[in-house]
Parts: structure tokens; sequence; C-alpha cells
């Protein structure tokens, strides 16, 4: 039998000043100096340096800050202060927010469906990686391009009215929804797809036993920020685009009628809309949850 | 026996998720009926639309040899932009951090004025930015500060929200120790908070900055300023060339800035 040595431990030494730090003065450095502190440093910096040298590059064309304020401030009081409708009747309004509801509902649909498929092309756990590069690509390119000129590109494409706006609300939507979707698809545990594969599961199966069941709270968590993306998305493609909705009624009270009280109740109308919006969508994620 | 009531209650739970994803498809069926004929909208004229969109964009939206000639004015618009979306952003988020402070679970003075905080950045929040800017083109006119107020305020309240939520989710742990060693408040917000949520905040700051030049774009086409107006002048003028380089110099900072923020954030989290 041999002799089994065990070498006793070399006597442990304290090497402080690997650890310890100190300055100058004499004071010990109690924070460490990582690289994401410098980098966040760093980009701080940048920022800064970047706004102020906006502000002295921006052309003010000679305003007079202050008295701007002041009517700003005024403008504010009647906005908010004292809405009143004279243009349109409430029975109107309420029409045209069911209509910018309606744009957001279609091209959520629109954008959801498609995304789903897109994002099971996009997916790296379960796509071609070459599909799955051309498609990322494609759909960042789609989200780089403003809402708004997607609409506008569309309006003469389809003509002024609803085509339009859906389709171009879609199109971000898609692609928003194809990043998020494919996100958290390849998230999911990868045991699942290759147990079912395994036992012989072809790939539609995979998709709605594993995948879809898998994913689907966080899709819906997705769908329904880009909902609410979409609604305000829909007012503001309105107003810049003539697509019609509440969005077009505060454009149209803003800039031709020159009317703030009638721009303050639709403004009323479009916040409180939102906020029950959001509280709608927070009660349908728990459920799903 | 006991089994047999299992497989039954195993059955009964897939039938269950059977009927609530058959009510919840009927649901969407009938809510996408109901908004196509509250909007007027045509199913197949929207498919249609598409590839005549396509076609449109392939013999129209190409630069041309006299947009080229504009490529410096819609530079300086585009840095414009890009400025401005940084400075917004960089300011509102200065503001919004302190502001924050006062609606967090661990710093808030009382639990009245954090509701208060987080119903100002609500408001903020959901006011559309198309009203603030349409409320300031009458007191502004059109001017930078326009698209620089319009584009704040609502920056603001986002970022408050997300800046209450990320210190709570971060920080209420050391602010906790902190207190309990005997620091003040200053010493728990630039030894604690600062410290723990900044790379977080930093992250939001960047997102901010990205959604915001897609945003001044908007507020552009609305107030004539900027690179939306720009974009729109050629556009209504049926200059489509220029009008496509407009689009190309938007999706190149728009990507530009995404790669950078992305190299930050892997980085920093």
């Amino acid at each position: 039998m041999s002799e089994i040595i065990i070498s006793s431990p070399a006597p442990m030494e304290l090497d402080l000043h690997k650890y310890m730090h100190k300055d100058r003065s004499g004071k010990i450095k109690i924070a460490a100096k990582s690289k994401s502190s410098i980098a966040i440093r760093l980009t701080i910096l940048v920022l800064f340096v970047l706004t102020v040298y906006a502000f002295i590059s921006f052309d003010y064309k000679n305003i007079n800050f202050a008295q701007s304020v002041a009517a700003t401030w005024e403008n504010v009081k009647v906005l908010f202060g004292q809405p009143r409708l004279t243009y349109n009747s409430f029975g109107g309004a309420m029409h045209a927010l069911l209509v910018t509801f309606s744009l957001g509902v279609l091209s959520t649909i629109f954008g959801a469906i498609l995304a789903f498929f897109g994002a099971l092309l996009c997916a790296k756990n379960i796509a071609n990686p070459a599909v799955s590069n051309v498609i990322k690509s494609l759909v960042a390119f789609i989200r780089a391009v403003p809402t708004i000129l997607w609409v506008l590109i569309f309006t003469v494409a389809a003509g002024l009215g609803s085509v339009a706006a859906v389709v171009g609300l879609t199109f971000h939507s898609a692609a928003y929804l194809i990043k998020a979707y494919s996100e958290s698809i390849e998230e999911m545990d990868q045991g699942t797809i290759e147990a079912l594969r395994a036992s012989g599961a072809n790939f539609w199966q995979i998709v709605f036993q594993a995948i879809f069941p898998a994913s689907l709270s966080y899709m819906t968590a997705w769908t329904f920020l880009r909902f609410e993306i979409n609604f305000t998305n829909a007012i503001a493609v309105g107003a810049a685009a003539g697509a019609g909705g509440i969005g077009y009624d505060l454009y149209m009270a803003g800039s031709f009628y020159f009317d703030l009280h009638e721009l303050g109740f639709i403004t009323y109308v479009v916040v409180i809309a939102v906020i029950l919006l959001e509280m709608l969508a927070t009660k349908i994620k728990a459920k799903v949850r | 026996m006991e089994n047999n009531k299992k497989l039954k209650e195993n059955i009964s739970i897939f039938t269950k998720r059977k009927q609530t994803f058959t009510l919840a498809f009927l649901g969407v069926i009938v809510l996408f009926g109901l908004a196509s004929f509250i909007t007027n909208f045509n199913v197949i004229e929207g498919f249609e639309s598409i590839p005549k969109a396509v076609v449109w964009i392939a013999t129209n939206l190409v630069p041309n040899e006299k947009s080229w000639s504009r490529l410096p004015n819609i530079l300086s618009k585009l840095i414009e932009t890009a400025l401005l979306s940084v400075a917004v952003t960089v300011c509102a988020g200065i503001c919004a951090f302190f502001f924050s402070l006062l609606g967090t679970r661990a710093t808030r003075i009382n639990p009245w004025i954090g509701r208060i905080v987080r119903f100002i950045a609500a408001f903020f929040r959901n006011v559309p930015d198309v009203v603030w800017a349409m409320l300031l083109l009458f007191s502004f006119g059109q001017n930078i500060l326009t698209g620089f107020f319009a584009l704040f305020f609502t920056t603001f309240g986002m970022l408050t929200r997300t800046f209450i939520e990320t210190i709570d989710e971060v920080s209420s742990q050391c602010v906790e120790a902190l207190t309990a060693t005997g620091s003040n408040y200053i010493q728990t917000v630039f030894q604690g908070i600062v410290p723990s949520a900044m790379s977080e905040i930093v992250t939001w700051v960047l997102f901010m900055i990205e959604t915001n030049i897609r945003s001044s774009t908007l507020i552009g086409v609305l107030t004539a300023t900027g690179i939306g107006y720009i974009f729109d002048l050629y556009y209504k003028r049926l200059d489509y060339g220029a009008a496509s380089l407009v689009v190309i110099s938007i999706v190149v900072l728009v990507i530009g800035i995404e790669l950078i923020s992305n190299q930050i954030r892997k980085v920093i989290m």
C-alpha cells in the first residue's frame, strides 16, 4: 500500500497591498474600478458633452425665451383648465376614439400574426441560421424607419384612409413583435424541444405543443404592450398623416381651428382612454400568467 | 380508481385549455370584424396595397443624381435631430432621476408624495407628444425648442416611471443596509442607489435616445422643424429621390445608434 502524502497547505499570506489600494493622500479606495463602471462613466461623459454641444449649436432664431414660456403657461392653463368642445360633439369625439382604437386593434392583430410566423423563422434555437440573419436585418431596417414615414409612404401607394394607416402601423408592429417574440422563444428551455424532436414530433407539433404554450404569457405581455404603443401611434399618425380618428381631431383643433379648449377636451379623452387601456392590459396579463 | 380520477382531471385541464383558446380566438375574430367595420378597412385592399407599395418604393423611392445635391442640407438636419434627441433625453433623464427619488419606496419622503409623483409621471407619459407639439407651436413657433419641449415632457414621464421601477427593484436592500449603518439621505442616494442602479439607468437613457429620434421625425412633420419637416417638404413636392435619401439617412442613424448602445449595454450589464 503506497503511502499517501498529504502536503500541508502553504501558510496563508494575506497580501493586503494586492487588494487594498490607496490613493495619493493615503485614503483607501473602496470602489473597485471595473470595466463596466469605466464604460458607464465614459458614456455619461460623452452624453453630457454632446448635450452641451447641442445647446450651443442649436439655431434658436432669437426667440424670446421668457416670453414664450409665459405664453406656454397661459396656454397650458386654458388647455387643461377649460376643456370644452365647440366643433366636435361628444358623440363625434367618442366615435373618433373608437376609430383610433380600431386602427390599433387591426394593426396589432395583423402584426401579431405576421410576427408569430416571422419569429419562428427568426428564433436561433429552431430556425435556419441564414434565414434567421436575413430576417433579423430586414426587421432592424423596418424598425429603423419611423412609423409615420411608413404611413406616408403607404398613403401614396394605397390612397388616404384606413388601409394606409393599418398597413403602415402593421409594418412597424410586426417588426417590433418579431424581435420580442423570437427573444422569448430563444429564452425557452431547449430540453423540451429536443425531447419532442427525439420522440418524433414534426415542426408544427413542436411549435404548437412546446413553443406556443411555453412562450404564451411573454407573447401576450408583449402584444398588449405593442397594442398600447399602436394606440398612441394611431393618434400620432392620424394627426400627421390625416389617417382619421381622434388624432385627426387633435390636429384639426390645434392646427386648423386654433382652439385650445377643444384641444384640451380631446387630450383629456385620450389620456383617460390610455389609462383605462393600461389597466385592462394589466388585468389580462395577470390572468394569462 | 385514483389513477382514473387523475386522468379525468388531466383531460378536463386539456379541454378547458382548448375552450379558453377557442374563446380567445373567437374574441379576436369578433374584435377584428368590428374594428374593420368601424374603420372601413378592407382586408383584400390591404393585402393588395403591399405589392403595389413595394413596386412604388422600388421605382420612385430611390435617390437620383439631383437628390445627392441635397445631401449636405439633409445631413445638417440629421445631425440636428440626433443632437436634439440626445439633449432632450439627457435633460429629461437628470430631471427624472431626482424626481423619481421622491417616488421610490426606498427614498420617498412619505407615501403621499410618492403617489403624487407617480401620478404626475403618468400624466406626462400619457399626454401624447402631438398635443405638446401643437400647444408649444402656439407660443414657440417653428423653433427647435418646440420639438425640444414636446419630446422633453413625454421622455420625462417615461423615464420617471422606469427609474422608479428600476430603483425599487435594484436598491431596496442596500438602502436598508445603508440606513442601518447610519448614513444620511444624500449618502444613501450617492453611495447606494447611484452605483447600483446606474447601469440600468444608462441603458434606459440610451433606449430613449433611439426612440426620440423616431418621435422627433413625427414632431418635425407636425411642427415644420428638423428632419421630419424636410422629408415632408420633399415628399409633398414629389421630389421622391431626396425624400428617399432622408429615409436612408434616418435608417443609418437609428441603426448606428442601436449598434453603439448594444455594445455599451454588453459592457456595462
